[in-house]
């Protein structure tokens, strides 16, 4: 029984004779091959060399530069290819504070990044506004303005807890489906400063 | 004091003078504000503009200006206010002390005042498109909606005039030519050090001018001050210049101290003044690993961070965080410290004190740094004095400017240290500032640990009696500490009630960013990272 998906029973499959042909006949010729789903290999290869962009605005980021150095390391789970370009990165850590200056600049970041991608909201400040929610230019909580996919509370958070929610956010993409699935929706609905709200209020 | 007060009742007839605050406070009129500086300036030698401080005392508008006469070290503050809120102007004192540019800015962002003959009447730190004025008593916080629009650039200023006859005159100018070539940097950029921006015109590879765009991590910190308690905004104090966070919040306590009367009790103080001197090894440890990384360097990034570590096991210990630690109180320290404390300091210097000698070897003398940072982005002694560039940045230009030194707080006259000076004003000067001061933080340290270990009991009671309501009496406290990048100063305003009435901060790297455009003119554009990593600023600490 070479044909094993948790998802999909034995029997549905109508084609397991002939695979299981081919794994024999390539098995006797001295070939070694694993059967599995197209979205098994790239979920593995995706969580395991996630490339954070490199935005860090206050304290939060020197708890990051820490994950990199040597105690931490962070190279361990292939996350320390810090990228300076959006386009290169596969997720944002959102480090420190956003206020209405930040806010355009983060969300044009966000939308200049190559999906899949992801967002780990990280401190505080970026969960909720933290300490300074009760200021006039600051954002409460990056999910008012792109959509989150981990939060990690921590004001700054230690690095165990930076790892922490990077295993999440590893979770999170090895049961994603890209090919045929349903579960990768448009994120952006449901946001409370959306285009359309926008346009709404300016209306 | 008496002596003061003759002085300025001399040169300006119309001042007056009150001797019985902490500093001598000045009240003048805008009229003569103007003359009055000059001859404070030019007569009595009050060459820095320490601070400046908006205010709005609702009736009236106005500045509290904080000067520092250079060879007695001695605090004089004056008083300006206008009583007009709807067109509130005052007299720009820019022409004296260029570090007046970006404090008046900051002034005219926060309360709408204008300064007549400033040069460059722009906002500093919040959208060009802000309405109003938020630390105004009656600023209204729903006029400024969150806005996803992008935001426009600023391409156009204006300054005020007056001519003979005391009209007031606006003229509009330009940031640039319509011919300069302008490349911007940043917000998100990996070495701007955080999220500042730098809008930079270019002849080919030289610099011809940089205008600083900052405010992207502004969070209103003195206006949230205004509507808590004074142990409760201990926390922002770290959360500003985070490479300073003991020193920061020992700033405040001790202003809040001073206006209480309170008493610290000793083996507290010394606690206190161990933790700032770890805390500044660790910010030159994270300065050195960020200046080397921007140059390419990135073993020796590693290296700084690696001593880190030891300095953060320690804050871990016994504040029980890593950064952020909320350890000083009003009063004293929240505990005692624990119990292999001592043991980990001497550890901890051992350890650096062998390893400073590796970083020389790694990095001072390699080719690159060398060729990257002598003689590069130079600042002179007069220009560090007249921009107030305090800290490591200024005495590397040869200003003997540690206040630890000119004015000593906590128990910093007990201790034996020196006060590393350089000449040049240059990267190299800089950089080599910082690596002499750790030898220095090292020094005191391993006074302090003999200090504590023959004074008092391990888990002794660390902190003063404090009043559970705390009220300040009315009136008005500045209190000056040495951070990890200058001179912080930390400004109260009290009207007898639990809440302060304006509560400012005196950033040092706010100084720090409006020498940029100075040092880097005519510089080649990729020096302008390496000056910009040697001034060795943390933008929280500008935008506040």
């Amino acid at each position: 029984m070479e044909v094993k998906i948790k998802s999909m029973k034995y029997e549905d499959f109508k084609d397991n004779e002939y695979i299981e042909n081919l794994v024999e006949q390539l098995r006797a010729g001295g070939t070694n091959i694993i059967v599995g789903k197209l979205d098994q290999l790239m979920n593995w290869g995706v969580s395991n060399s996630l490339w954070p962009l490199c935005f860090g605005t206050s304290c939060c980021a020197i708890e990051f530069m820490c994950l990199g150095a040597a105690r931490y390391d962070m190279a361990r789970y292939g996350f320390e290819v810090a990228r300076n370009s959006p386009r290169q990165a596969d997720y944002i850590m959102c480090q420190g504070t956003i206020n209405y200056r930040m806010a355009p600049a983060l969300k044009r970041l966000y939308e200049q990044m190559a999906e899949p991608k992801y967002v780990i909201a990280c401190g505080s400040c970026t969960v909720s506004g933290g300490p300074f929610k009760n200021s006039y230019c600051v954002v409460k909580g990056v999910n008012e303005i792109i959509p989150v996919d981990v939060y990690l509370p921590g004001c700054p958070p230690r690095p165990e807890a930076f790892f922490y929610a990077l295993m999440q956010l590893q979770r999170k993409i090895k049961v994603q489906k890209y090919f045929g699935g349903v579960n990768r929706k448009e994120k952006l609905e449901g946001l409370k400063y959306d285009g359309k709200v926008l346009q709404e209020e300016a209306k | 004091m008496a002596d003061i007060q003759e002085k300025i009742t001399q040169l300006c007839l119309q001042a007056q003078v009150d001797t019985t605050g902490e500093f001598p406070m000045v009240t003048v009129d805008d009229a003569q504000w103007h003359d009055l500086a000059r001859a404070l300036k030019e007569q009595l030698h009050y060459d820095v503009l320490s601070a400046v401080v908006g205010m709005d005392w609702t009736e009236a508008l106005g500045c509290v200006y904080y000067l520092t006469n250079t060879s007695t070290h001695e605090l004089l503050h004056v008083k300006v206010a206008t009583a007009d809120r709807e067109n509130p102007r005052l007299h720009s004192v820019v022409d004296l002390w260029p570090v007046a540019n970006f404090q008046e800015r900051e002034v005219y962002d926060f309360f709408g005042i204008v300064f007549i003959g400033h040069p460059d009447m722009r906002r500093m730190f919040l959208r060009t498109d802000w309405v109003g004025y938020p630390l105004r008593k009656d600023y209204d916080p729903a006029s400024n909606p969150l806005r996803l629009d992008d935001e426009t650039n600023e391409d156009y200023t204006c300054r005020w005039v007056e001519d003979e006859q005391g009209n007031v005159k606006k003229i509009d100018g330009k940031v640039f030519e319509d011919d300069e070539y302008v490349v911007n940097v940043g917000p998100q950029h990996p070495s701007t050090h955080g999220v500042m921006r730098y809008r930079a015109s270019l002849d080919g590879e030289i610099v011809k001018k940089i205008d600083v765009v900052s405010g992207y991590i502004h969070r209103g910190i003195e206006k949230l001050c205004e509507n808590l308690t004074y142990p409760q905004m201990l926390l922002y104090t770290e959360r500003m210049d985070y490479m300073a966070a003991h020193i920061n919040r020992h700033c405040m306590c001790m202003c809040v101290e001073k206006a209480l009367g309170l008493e610290v009790p000793r083996r507290a103080e010394l606690i206190r003044l161990m933790m700032d001197e770890l805390m500044r090894l660790s910010s030159h440890l994270l300065s050195y690993g960020c200046l080397t990384m921007d140059q390419g360097a990135t073993t020796a990034f590693f290296y700084g961070f690696r001593e880190r570590e030891l300095i953060y096991d320690i804050f871990d210990r016994t504040c029980g965080a890593r950064m952020s630690m909320s350890y000083s109180t009003i009063g004293g320290v929240v505990a005692d410290v624990h119990e292999d404390f001592i043991k980990d300091v001497r550890h901890a210097c051992d350890v650096i004190e062998k390893n400073l000698a590796e970083y020389h070897k790694l990095f001072t003398g390699n080719v690159i740094a060398v060729n990257r940072m002598t003689g590069v982005g130079i600042l002179t002694k007069q220009e560090a004095i007249a921009y107030d560039i305090t800290g490591p940045s200024g005495r590397a230009s040869g200003w003997h400017c540690d206040v630890r030194k000119t004015n000593p707080y906590s128990l910093y006259n007990e201790f034996d240290f020196d006060e590393v000076t350089y000449e040049h004003g240059d990267s190299m000067d800089r950089y080599m500032v910082r690596m002499r001061e750790m030898e220095q933080c090292i020094k005191i340290l391993r006074q302090a640990c003999d200090k504590l270990e023959a004074e008092g009991i391990q888990g002794e009671y660390c902190a003063a009696k404090v009043p559970k309501v705390m009220k300040l009496p009315a009136g008005h406290w500045y209190q000056q500490v040495e951070a990890s990048r200058g001179a912080f100063g930390v400004y109260i305003e009290s009207d007898g009630g639990t809440k302060p009435v304006r509560v400012h901060f005196q950033s040092p790297c706010y100084n720090l960013i409006g020498v940029v455009d100075l040092t880097c003119k005519d510089n080649m554009i990729a020096d302008l990272i390496t000056i910009t990593a040697s001034l060795d600023f943390v933008i929280p600490d500008i935008d506040r």
